[in-house]
């Protein structure tokens, strides 16, 4: 409907193999870039309405891209490379306090620096707790990264210098400063989170098409045979353990340090890893775009939950409306499973397929 | 007694026992997992959300009930409410969620499973309330002291757990009545053999799992009344089934006895290790001792204590 691709013919093997290899998608992806860090920001100077406070930015924005990069951590484990993952919260928390404990004992480290030494710390991690997906696989495997999840949520508690002795486990953030750049204001951190989250996106999408990706894709369509052409499972498995936990870790340092600011293990209990796994059924198994599909939805979701009867004005209790999302949620992953089951990611290829073929459908 | 305190023995011995019999609660919630993974194969995460739901129907019928009725009648209206609406929740379970799933992957149940869960959890609190609820079954709850003749002081025993292993002992007794001796059960282990064979020989496979689901549902009614009495009726029991996955893993996803021997095994070794190793690593590691013991029995055996060997055949 909006453009046809007629007339592109690739001659070339990188033209073929680009991300995006329709001139119209490039245009577009670096419109909507340009409206997410140019346009976006300059409404909220302008002071249009939806843009003018903080509320857009701190309480939708930024947890909704931080949760975008978490999820694309995820979907490289569990829908690139099929081993299913209960643990995703517990490897977030990692990454919290990793940096945490970066910004207390190495002070004057840079804040992007404190980042991916964090991400690399919960990438250590998982690969320890990566391990047992070498001998088991499928379900038993989700009750090995459960154990992940419950060891961590007892070391987030309980080991002091993690927290460095603080007594409930609740630290907070020191000033975030990229730089010299002070990272203060609401629209500032979006700014960085959506810096962070496109070099993210970008850097998946180009590891899961290159050799590492198509290792893990085989190895999720079924390893047997994918050992047999000569994938060593044990090296696939466990780099995307590894990446995957990375990306994770570098998500769990940005929700402590930009999003909450000061926490508690709590942040990071086993209800954040089912939300991370629910974002990426939702989103899609296997998609980046995926990614950001399923976290607007899983974070939009409640707050229409709660804000939709507000309009109507049919009053309803905080509890009715936190009942009222978790069974809309069950009820949404049974209907994607039943009806789609690749996702949002899906639904909206399928979209972009039929409008292209618009006015004429086969 | 080989030169140890006999009051430390006491205290050992003790300490054994409360957990053997907090074991035997978490086996009966991992009895129903391996009852539906037994006949379909689908790994039912939605169990603990099902206790929770019993118990929650459960307390309030009898709430409703209690002043309006003598005590035991009122209890059984109250279980045959609860009963009816597990038969209900395994009907539609089976109705809107397994039937459109069929021929999909264990990894695609497991996930609807939870699924499951999250509606379970979210209509049931709605509609009953979300609050902890005082469950009395009528059970004894005093302590006991017994062996008192051997050691100094006695050991001391809840009467509440002690009736709780009781409960469970029948319900496997029954169950495998119901397994071995009748026509349904004979259908149930005719599924679980070889799904396509036991279609071919016309056992309706929906109805197999109906009624499998229901079954579950009338043990997580026995879980919920061991489980509510003990520590109330309230949103932490869906952690209980946490607790179970362990369970099943340790004692093989397959088996019956294995979630018994299993849920003890657990039980002690969760208490025992809190108590002699808690003390020396911070404490509050009952969180996860069970899952590092599931890992290493995975790692050594994977099929568990019991369970039937994985073989993959491409």
């Amino acid at each position: 409907m909006f453009y046809r691709e007629a007339g592109h013919f690739h001659d070339r093997y990188r033209e073929d193999m680009a991300i995006f290899p329709i001139r119209e998608d490039r245009i577009g992806i670096r419109v909507l870039l340009a409206i997410a860090f140019v346009a976006v920001p300059l409404l909220h100077v302008a002071g249009v309405p939806p843009f003018a406070g903080d509320y857009l930015f701190s309480a939708v924005l930024v947890p909704l891209l931080i949760l975008s990069v978490a999820g694309i951590g995820l979907n490289l484990l569990v829908g690139y490379c099929g081993q299913i993952s209960l643990g995703a919260g517990a490897f977030m928390g990692v990454g919290a306090y990793a940096a945490y404990d970066v910004s207390v004992h190495l002070p004057g480290m840079p804040l992007i620096a404190t980042f991916l030494l964090a991400g690399a710390a919960s990438a250590v991690i998982g690969l320890v707790f990566g391990m047992p997906s070498l001998r088991i696989k499928g379900l038993y495997l989700a009750v090995a990264t459960l154990a992940a999840q419950f060891f961590l949520d007892w070391a987030f508690l309980r080991v002091g210098w993690i927290t460095n002795y603080s007594p409930s486990g609740s630290v907070t953030a020191p000033a975030l400063a990229v730089a010299g750049w002070q990272v203060d204001t609401p629209v500032e951190r979006y700014l960085l989170v959506l810096a962070i989250a496109a070099l993210v996106a970008l850097g998946a999408s180009n590891l899961v098409r290159g050799n590492l990706g198509r290792q893990w894709m085989a190895i999720r369509d079924m390893d047997i045979a994918a050992e047999i052409i000569g994938i060593r499972p044990v090296q696939a498995k466990l780099t995307a353990f590894a990446v995957s936990s990375f990306i994770l870790g570098l998500a769990g340092a940005l929700w402590a340090f930009v999003n909450l600011r000061s926490w508690e293990p709590y942040a990071f209990s086993i209800d954040r890893s089912f939300q991370l796994l629910f974002l990426v059924i939702i989103g899609g198994l296997g998609s980046i775009i995926g990614c950001f599909l399923g976290a607007a939805f899983i974070w939009l979701l409640p707050l229409a939950v709660e804000g939709v009867p507000r309009w109507l004005s049919i009053p309803i209790s905080a509890d009715a409306a936190s009942n009222l999302t978790l069974g809309v949620f069950g009820a949404l992953i049974l209907l994607t499973l039943i009806f789609e089951p690749h996702g949002l990611a899906r639904i909206w290829a399928v979209a972009k397929h039929k409008l292209r073929r618009w006015p004429f459908p086969y | 007694m080989l030169g140890l305190d006999p009051a430390k023995i006491a205290f050992f011995v003790e300490v054994l026992v409360s957990g053997l019999l907090s074991g035997v609660l978490y086996a009966m919630v991992a009895l129903g997992f391996v009852l539906i993974f037994k006949a379909s194969g689908v790994f039912n995460f939605a169990q603990g959300a099902m206790v929770l739901v019993a118990g929650l129907a459960l307390v309030r019928a009898l709430g409703w009930l209690e002043p309006r009725a003598p005590f035991w009648p009122a209890l059984m209206l109250a279980i045959a409410f609860s009963g009816a609406l597990m038969t209900g929740i395994a009907w539609g379970v089976e109705r809107f969620a397994l039937r459109k799933l069929v021929n999909q992957t264990a990894l695609t149940l497991f996930m609807a499973t939870i699924g499951i869960t999250f509606v379970l959890e979210g209509l049931g609190q709605q509609i009953f309330g979300a609050q902890v609820y005082k469950l009395d079954i009528g059970l004894p709850r005093e302590s006991l002291f017994v062996l008192e003749s051997v050691f100094d002081g006695g050991i001391l025993l809840n009467q509440l757990d002690l009736w709780s292993a009781v409960l469970a002992a029948l319900l496997v007794v029954a169950l495998a009545v119901f397994f071995q001796r009748t026509q349904v059960g004979r259908a149930l282990r005719a599924v679980a053999d070889d799904h396509a064979a036991a279609q071919s020989v016309g056992i309706p496979l929906t109805r197999v799992w109906f009624i499998v689901w229901m079954v579950a549902g009338f043990v997580a009614i026995a879980a919920a009344a061991a489980w509510g009495s003990k520590v109330g009726v309230q949103f932490s029991l869906v952690y209980v089934a946490l607790k179970a996955l362990p369970v099943i893993i340790v004692g093989g996803l397959t088996s019956i006895p294995g979630a018994i021997v299993g849920g003890l095994l657990i039980g002690a070794g969760e208490k025992l290790a809190e108590v002699y190793l808690g003390t020396a690593i911070g404490g509050g590691i009952e969180q996860w001792f069970a899952y590092v013991v599931a890992l290493l029995v995975l790692l050594v055996r994977p099929q568990g204590l019991f369970g039937d060997r994985i073989i993959e055949r491409i």
